[in-house]
């Protein structure tokens, strides 16, 4: 799960990370307002969950209220790669003298989490990264033992900060391990931390992302999901416990087990069609989820035919049969639909759906083909 | 010989009394697999199957009692990691830990403890081991693979029932089939069972699922190419899968431009392995 940027400053602050006065703001109004609380010039940040909001135009200065208002108005009316900006951060601007980059983030390769800093912080980081990689600094925390001191001290000489940052630096490197740690995040990122012309550590971004696994002892978070911005199929999908996510193809996709969804969806393609959507039902699906999952199928118009391929295993072949003739009960559909089930009953399964009317078969390939083939008939 | 579990290991299943872990201890039963005890919390003295299995309360006492050198965990992800690292202490050096949804952090912290205690784990949320004929330790359907001389790993579940599905069907048998998980952070990586293939007897050939993600792929690429004398042919899931909506900078300086299925396939190419369309085609490589 992603958190914006105001709902992941709001928490640096409270680890003892300073960040910049200023607030969140769902109209051009209301960012007036917070302008002139906080007068001076203002920063209006656009608030959307993806990369590079400042070079699509997202992040603008005003020197005054009305222009904060005027800019604020722009803003929300834009879309950042395809999301709709539905809030702003207004923050006091900062007289910036260096730029750092600064994150905790897991290195799955290493099987630790892993401090990354930079001098040359700022939108082009990944520029840096890739042309001058020592440029930057990576130092592996021991998952047993936690950030050390040290360690943060050892991090701010590598990247030459000044001595007398170091002791902020250090506080802010334990706030942000604690902020990583105890929010179970797979990413805390402050770029740009910056030194201020009034000589002070601030963090101007913040970026955060938190492990979906380990939201069950943060339900404080899960509270903070932005479902603003997915599909509102995805958001039921995410009801039901259903991994979902969706495609501009034509061909519904309904799969137990991750891999095996992709790879129905990459045997698609190979035969010359489009999935519509990438679906798990997951281990041991209920006959409730399966037809749960049809239903999210079948409302996107685009679908021309449905393709259910089911491996057998804990899931039995039946209770998916099951799922799908409730479902069909209920939906009526209109678009072939192709089903393979192979693994744990799949006969009783077979039995089930004999006079459903469904398209059978065999292999994956032969299922991938015959839903390309009904898709096509279907336009 | 095979790798990992054959007959003569001694298995007990953590979670015992549980829906899931009653239901694939009586298939692991049918299979043969030797199953000497289990462990549920509280439910210590009580058997379980017909009186055939005797439960115990900790790992310790079961191992104790049992003489056990291999575990299954099928408990609930939030009592995974605990469940991991009582098994360690107890001191059972081959860990399969079934669990879907472990929290990341959580698997460094057990990673990093059970490489100190030289404790081998496999997975989590992954389907487990099988050495055809022999041992099913995990959920793999036993009837869907015979025994032979391919060896099998995967990081995906179903998908890895499918080409055991496709070989059985052109009679092809495999030596050991092991499922070392899709997530982030797990215990065994490729490159550890590739070796393991390498050095078994038994083992001629061997077939490798991975999928998109991570740069495992990518180094067992290179072990094929500087030590594996045994052939190898592959396949990469998630060919065609859209790239998420990236948000921090983090992950693609840690990655680099590494994890898409058009690289790991060009690295498993260059290193003389076989990369099969689609999943029914890998049995045919060989």
């Amino acid at each position: 799960m992603k958190l914006h940027e105001y709902q992941s400053k709001t928490i640096f602050s409270k680890y003892g990370i300073s960040i910049p006065k200023g607030r969140v703001a769902a109209t051009a109004h209301e960012a007036r307002q917070v302008a002139e609380e906080l007068g001076g010039r203002v920063v209006i940040k656009a608030q959307v969950l993806v990369g590079g909001r400042g070079k699509a135009g997202g992040v603008k200065l005003a020197k005054d209220p009305a222009e904060a208002e005027q800019l604020a108005t722009q803003i929300l009316s834009m879309e950042i790669k395809g999301l709709p900006v539905r809030k702003v951060l207004v923050d006091e601007a900062s007289a910036i003298e260096q730029e750092i980059y600064f994150a905790i983030t897991n290195d799955r390769a290493a099987k630790k989490p892993v401090m990354i800093a930079s001098a040359a912080g700022g939108i082009d980081i990944e520029e840096v990264a890739a042309k001058t990689p020592e440029k930057i600094v990576k130092l592996h925390i021991d998952p047993l033992l936690g950030l050390r001191e040290y360690q943060a001290r050892d991090v701010a000489v590598a990247i030459d900060l000044p001595r007398e940052y170091m002791k902020d630096f250090v506080k802010i490197a334990m706030g942000l391990w604690e902020v990583y740690k105890s929010t179970d995040a797979t990413l805390a990122e402050i770029n740009p931390l910056v030194i201020t012309k009034d000589n002070k550590l601030v963090a101007l971004d913040g970026k955060m992302m938190i492990d979906d696994s380990a939201l069950f002892r943060h339900p404080e978070l899960n509270e903070m999901r932005d479902t603003d911005e997915d599909a509102p199929a995805e958001i039921e999908a995410r009801k039901y416990g259903l991994s979902f996510i969706k495609l501009d193809g034509d061909i519904g996709c309904m799969v137990n087990g991750a891999g095996l969804a992709m790879t129905s969806m990459d045997v698609i393609k190979l035969f010359g069609g489009e999935p519509a959507n990438f679906l798990d039902v997951g281990g041991g699906a209920p006959a409730e989820k399966v037809a749960a999952a049809m239903r999210i199928i079948l409302t996107d118009p685009n679908v021309k035919a449905v393709l259910f391929n089911i491996f057998g295993g804990i899931t039995r072949c039946d209770e998916v049969a099951r799922g799908i003739l409730t479902a069909m009960d209920e939906v009526k559909p209109k678009v072939p639909m192709v089903v393979r089930l192979v693994g744990t009953n799949a006969e009783e399964g077979r039995k089930l759906l004999e006079n459903a009317n469904m398209i059978t078969a065999e292999t994956l390939a032969d299922a991938a083909r015959k839903s390309v083939e009904a898709a096509k008939k279907g336009k | 010989m095979s790798i990992l579990v054959d007959k003569n290991t001694r298995l007990i299943v953590q979670g015992i009394t549980g829906n899931e872990g009653l239901f694939h201890t009586t298939q692991m039963v049918a299979y043969g697999t030797l199953v000497v005890g289990g462990v549920t919390p509280g439910k210590g003295g009580e058997w379980v199957l017909d009186g055939k299995i005797p439960v115990f309360d900790s790992v310790k006492t079961a191992k104790d009692a049992t003489d056990a050198n291999a575990t299954i965990i099928f408990v609930p992800a939030r009592f995974a990691p605990d469940a991991m690292f009582e098994a360690a202490d107890a001191g059972i050096p081959l860990i399969i830990c079934i669990t879907e949804g472990v929290a990341v952090q959580d698997m460094m912290r057990v990673r990093n403890y059970l490489d100190q205690k030289k404790v081998r784990l496999i997975g989590p949320n992954c389907p487990g081991l099988l050495t055809p004929g022999e041992a099913k330790v995990g959920i793999i359907p036993g009837d869907i693979a015979i025994p032979g001389n391919v060896g099998v790993v995967s990081r995906s579940g179903t998908l890895t029932y499918e080409v055991l599905y496709a070989m059985k069907n052109l009679g092809m048998g495999a030596s050991t089939c092991v499922g070392i998980g899709g997530d982030p952070v797990n215990g065994t990586n490729f490159l550890d069972v590739l070796e393991m293939f390498e050095h078994d007897p038994k083992t001629e050939k061997v077939i490798m699922i991975g999928e998109i993600g991570g740069n495992e792929e990518e180094k067992a690429a290179q072990y094929i190419a500087d030590k594996m004398t045994k052939p190898v042919a592959a396949f990469i899931a998630g060919q065609t899968a859209p790239a998420g909506k990236r948000m921090g900078h983090a992950g693609a300086i840690i990655e680099g431009g590494a994890g898409t299925a058009a690289d790991k396939i060009k690295a498993l190419e260059a290193a003389g392995v076989k990369v099969a369309k689609h999943p029914e085609e890998i049995p045919t490589l060989l």
